[in-house]
């Protein structure tokens, strides 16, 4: 999982992805719409097929590159997961301490009341 | 959108950056004065109020917290009928409402060894808390892992292009 992730922190990577997703390409499809030479077109595809981010399908002479769009889906799911519990737990936090603040002002005036 | 309108907006959520190879940092306000944020942070009967996110169905067995220099901590938690994990470590430095700092192993991964984490409350004019939590992991590869918990802006902004890649695919 984290190297799908780390797969798709890259770039030009990503941008391959977004390609892929309207259509399958070529790997020299891919090098003239991201102006990238086709041995480092190549080296990313790598990197996103070990990932299991991408497909390939050598047909004639050509290979074919296609999205796996479960892949995609499932990580987004795990990933989302692991995003949510800091903000989940600083919610709780927040929710716990401005009530322990309210509390103790409120003390704060009766205090001050009852001294004057 | 200008910076104001940025920072009111902001304040109040959860900010996550990766620092460098090795460092999380963690931003948050808190509408509370910071002995309180800090309490609520350092105090075992107040941290278990918060410190599981409700809805992961994870529960907290132990957590005891000794908030001394030289003090120890221990949360265990986990799921019903799964074996159990345990964060601990030991207090570093200690300045009640303001800053502490603490070594932290997550023990089923103790060969990874020890990570530092170091909070400071810092008093804003309206009587909030501005927390820092730096996070200092053990090695690269081991905030690697942490960070697949998407917590890093330049991670986040991946994750966030790719929610809306995936909901279109």
């Amino acid at each position: 999982m984290i190297e799908t992730f780390a797969a798709l922190a890259e770039p030009n990577r990503f941008r391959i992805v977004e390609l892929l997703r309207t259509s399958e390409r070529t790997v020299g499809e891919l090098g003239q719409r991201l102006d990238l030479s086709q041995p480092l077109v190549s080296k990313h595809l790598r990197v996103l097929k070990e990932a299991g981010v991408v497909e390939v399908e050598p047909r004639a002479r050509e290979r074919v590159y296609t999205l796996r769009a479960k892949r995609l889906r499932e990580m987004n799911d795990w990933l989302d997961r692991y995003r949510e519990i800091w903000d989940e737990r600083f919610e709780a936090l927040e929710g716990l301490v401005s009530a322990m603040e309210q509390k103790e002002r409120s003390h704060e005036r009766r205090r001050r009341k009852n001294n004057r | 959108m200008s910076d104001d309108a940025a920072k009111t907006t902001d304040e109040f959520s959860t900010h996550v950056e990766r620092a460098s190879d090795r460092e999380l940092v963690l931003r948050r306000t808190f509408r509370a004065r910071p002995q309180i944020v800090f309490d609520a942070m350092t105090k075992a009967e107040l941290i278990r109020k918060w410190w599981i996110p409700r809805s992961r169905g994870v529960e907290l067995f132990e957590c005891t917290t000794d908030p001394r220099v030289g003090g120890a901590y221990r949360f265990v938690f986990g799921r019903k009928g799964q074996p159990p994990m345990a964060f601990s470590g030991v207090y570093k430095d200690v300045v009640p409402g303001a800053r502490v700092a603490y070594t932290q192993i997550f023990e089923p991964m103790r060969e990874a060894g020890e990570g530092l984490i170091t909070a400071t409350y810092e008093a804003t004019p309206e009587g909030f808390t501005r927390l820092v939590q730096r996070e200092l992991y053990p090695s690269k590869e081991v905030l690697d892992g942490a960070i697949a918990s998407g917590m890093e802006k330049g991670m986040r902004e991946t994750l966030d292009q790719l929610a809306v890649l995936v909901t279109e695919l």
